[in-house]
């Protein structure tokens, strides 16, 4: 992989790594007995092993053929890789803790495991680690075909994708140490935060600048998508996470916001978390993969415009329907929910176009397990944001909220829309981009498709169940007008439906495992020699403007 | 009135079709597009005067009690414990008085929570003896079998980190909780102080938070300041730095009136 640098861009980025270095070392030494001590000696021999790796061949060829006529692949690889490790590891996190609230001593000794700890490491790992690195690795492969050109840079996709990896990183091992901010989905602290904001911006610019040297007039939507993920998520990010550290050498910090206005800014973030982490880039996703794979055109150009600009447009204002009946005003509640009804609209009209446009190919999505991940990814987003409209009005939430309701629609997306979303389009990219003729194996496709699919049914019908009955008995009253059910009398009722739970959670966990071990025979297999036709071209027959070597 | 759409659709997918020909011009449209809900929803929150209420007995997190708080969010224990009690009749009736915005005035985060995998503790403080917390915490099963709880025995043996608290102290100044200049010079003094009732710390405690303050061992131990001395003390004083939501419920506030305006 270096070897496509040339030598002034090997030469760039060890000094680009010294510096990091610095930085480690400089963390390392003022944060000493701080965790923030920790995370410098991370960031050191990361950088460390990397000027290793760049070191190592620094003498090596340069490269002879003209690169602009190949697209740049490399970091997609390491992307998906890097996905499918998170997703491992933060599935495997996240059932261990549903496991623990069944039985409670299953964990180790030591602070670290306790469940206030433990879940943060799930939920990021989940959605920065899994899904983070799948929407950048897919997001360069999509933008670069939908441009027919190349990533402008070289070493500006590294920065992005070892970079991210490197919050994600500091992140949850934090939470393991006891650093964060205790803010849902937001929980790294300040200095973590800071260095995501320069990945981040290092990844707009080199979004816009590919799209700048674009061979195709138009701007395919899935890009679109794309950049309202990344454009969105920054100001989000930014914004709520704005605090004053304690001090510069120690992670503790405190949240500028406070009481009714933190309230509301952690879920303005922590909802458009969702809308333009988990539904945007997704979207991206889905408007390139499932196309491509059913080989069928979109389905109708207005109802992606449509469904676009009401996405973005509607979906910022519904973050505090997560705040109904507390002390956050009134006339606020009420926008919440009146647009998160309204976003019923957009919605289904992006899983309406998806749905519609498998119309004809019916018979893929029947023997196609990777067409089917994307099918029924669409079903689930339909599904979900129902279910979130839903639950956004007043009265249902004064059942549904504080319950395992809450937990059971969350996953319905994440497990359902988000993740069968990400394993379909990397099934579908992974042959592509490792010049494969198919994965490895189609018959563990299949069993990670039922397998995904039993495990996400099974956990929602159980938390569901659980959140509508705990929800009932904390309002039930006696006929003397006393409550009737104790909080421990809750509690117990939900044992089983934890129990269901692990179960379900293990069944997508193993499916997990089989697609990761299937991916990897892929990248182990033997190429294909037949020639693709997928390099930037400037003609729209897609054939390229020379012969490439490749 | 079809008629009348279509004459507006036109030149609107015209104008997209165009649109998305311009990286720049996506981006602005995305910016404006997704700023206008956030803005109209967040910016007056800070500016009308109704949002918070007026409490003029609330007092400020003492050292120990905001310690107490670092290590709550510390442990992430938000993620199970919701600190805000809803206006709806049942829940007023199981934890107490409606939570009041001014209530969280000076969290810094607020910790409202989300989930109530345990029962909501806006309301805690005063609810259980200082005994009960610690060997609860130290062992949540064997006060309440069926609790799902992790347990927090390390707390007992861990010393508080007191001499930060002056930092710590100055940074929640910075971002609008206001401490006075003596309560942060004295910062460790007063924490170490409010968990040690016949030392001579004790008396400072009192001076810069008010003869109400709850000064005594928490953790039951005489000697040095523990990190369960800081968790209990914070843990008792949940619901009790103002007496605003007591008072508006005698006062004849019942969750539906308080709704309806």
């Amino acid at each position: 992989m270096i070897t496509r640098f040339t030598i002034a861009e090997r030469q760039a980025s060890l000094v680009l790594l010294l510096l990091m270095t610095l930085a480690g070392l400089a963390m390392a030494a003022a944060g000493a007995g701080d965790a923030m001590g920790v995370h410098g000696f991370i960031v050191l021999f990361a950088s460390l092993g990397l000027i290793f790796v760049v070191g190592g061949a620094l003498y090596d060829p340069a490269p002879t053929e003209d690169r602009s006529r190949a697209y740049y692949d490399d970091p997609i690889k390491v992307g998906i890789v890097l996905a499918m490790i998170w997703a491992v590891i933060a599935m495997g996190v996240g059932d261990w803790v549903a496991w623990m609230l069944a039985f409670p001593d299953l964990r180790f000794d030591g602070a670290w495991s306790g469940f206030g700890r433990m879940r943060p490491v799930h939920t990021t790992g989940i959605i920065f680690g899994f899904g983070g690195n799948a929407l950048i690795a897919t997001s360069f492969h999509v933008m670069q075909r939908t441009c027919r050109a190349r990533l402008a840079g070289q070493i500006a996709p590294w920065f992005v994708i070892l970079g991210y990896n490197l919050f994600v990183v500091m992140a949850v091992t934090g939470y393991m140490m006891g650093v964060t901010q205790s803010k849902e989905y937001a929980e790294a602290e300040w200095y973590a935060d800071i260095w995501l904001v320069i990945v981040w911006v290092v990844y707009f610019v080199l979004y816009l600048r590919t799209l700048a040297r674009r061979n195709e007039p138009h701007i395919y939507v899935a890009n679109w998508y794309y950049m309202a993920f990344i454009l969105v998520v920054a100001v989000l990010h930014i914004v709520n996470n704005l605090a004053v550290p304690a001090s510069f050498t120690a992670a503790k910090s405190y949240s500028l916001f406070s009481g009714v206005q933190d309230a509301m800014t952690q879920w303005w973030y922590g909802h458009n978390a969702v809308a333009f982490f988990l539904t945007s880039g997704f979207l991206g996703m889905l408007y390139y993969y499932l196309p491509k794979r059913a080989n069928r055109p979109i389905y109708s150009y207005r109802l992606s415009i449509l469904s676009f600009w009401g996405i973005t447009f509607f979906y910022i204002w519904v973050g505090s329907h997560h705040l109904h009946y507390t002390a956050l005003p009134h006339w606020v509640q009420t926008l919440g929910m009146t647009f998160s009804v309204m976003l019923l609209v957009p919605s289904w009209a992006s899983a309406g176009n998806a749905l519609m446009t498998l119309n004809g190919a019916w018979h893929k999505v029947r023997d196609d397990a990777t067409l089917r991940f994307m099918f029924v990814a669409a079903v689930f987003y339909g599904l979900s944001t129902f279910e979130g409209s839903f639950l956004a009005i007043r009265p249902v939430n004064s059942l549904s909220h504080y319950t395992d309701w809450t937990v059971a629609h969350v996953h319905a997306g994440a497990m359902g829309w988000v993740a069968l979303i990400t394993f379909g389009a990397i099934y579908a990219a992974v042959p592509m981009i490792w010049r494969r003729e198919t994965m490895y194996s189609w018959k563990m496709v299949e069993w990670h498709f039922w397998l995904a699919l039993a495990g996400t049914l099974i956990y929602v019908f159980a938390m569901w169940n659980s959140g509508i009955v705990q929800g009932l008995m904390w309002r039930t009253y006696t006929e003397g007008g006393t409550l009737r059910y104790s909080f421990l009398d809750t509690m117990i009722a939900m044992h089983p439906y934890y129990i269901a739970r692990g179960i379900g959670g293990l069944l997508f966990l193993a499916g997990a495992v089989i697609g990761f071990i299937n991916i990897w025979m892929t990248i182990r297999a033997v190429g294909s020699d037949s020639k693709v036709l997928d390099v930037p071209t400037e003609s729209e027959a897609g054939e390229p403007a020379v012969p490439v070597a490749e | 009135m079809i008629g009348w759409l279509k004459k507006l659709y036109y030149p609107i997918q015209a104008g997209h079709y165009r649109l998305e020909k311009h990286s720049i011009g996506l981006t602005i449209g995305i910016i404006c597009a997704a700023m206008i809900g956030g803005f109209v929803e967040i910016a007056p929150l800070f500016t009308i005067d109704e949002t918070v209420e007026d409490a003029p007995d609330m007092r400020l997190y003492t050292p120990l009690e905001q310690a107490g708080r670092d290590i709550y969010v510390r442990e992430g224990c938000y993620a199970c414990h919701s600190q805000m009690i809803r206006t709806l009749a049942d829940e007023v009736d199981r934890y107490g008085p409606y939570s009041l915005a001014v209530e969280s005035k000076y969290d810094h985060p607020m910790l409202w929570g989300s989930k109530r995998t345990g029962p909501d503790l806006a309301r805690l403080g005063g609810k259980y003896s200082d005994d009960w917390h610690v060997a609860h915490l130290i062992d949540p099963r064997a006060v309440v079998p069926e609790s799902v709880m992790p347990h927090y025995a390390f707390l007992a043996d861990a010393p508080l980190d007191t001499a930060s608290l002056p930092a710590r102290l100055t940074a929640l100044r910075r971002v609008g909780v206001p401490y006075s200049d003596a309560m942060i010079a004295n910062a460790d003094r007063d924490a170490a102080g409010q968990a040690q009732p016949d030392s001579d710390g004790a008396d400072g405690v009192f001076d810069r938070y008010g003869d109400a303050t709850q000064v005594r061992r928490f953790d039951g131990k005489a000697g040095r300041v523990t990190e369960m001395d800081a968790l209990v003390a914070y843990l008792q004083i949940l619901g009790k730095l103002t007496d605003a939501a007591h008072q508006m419920e005698t006062a004849g506030m019942t969750p539906e009136t308080e709704a309806a305006q």
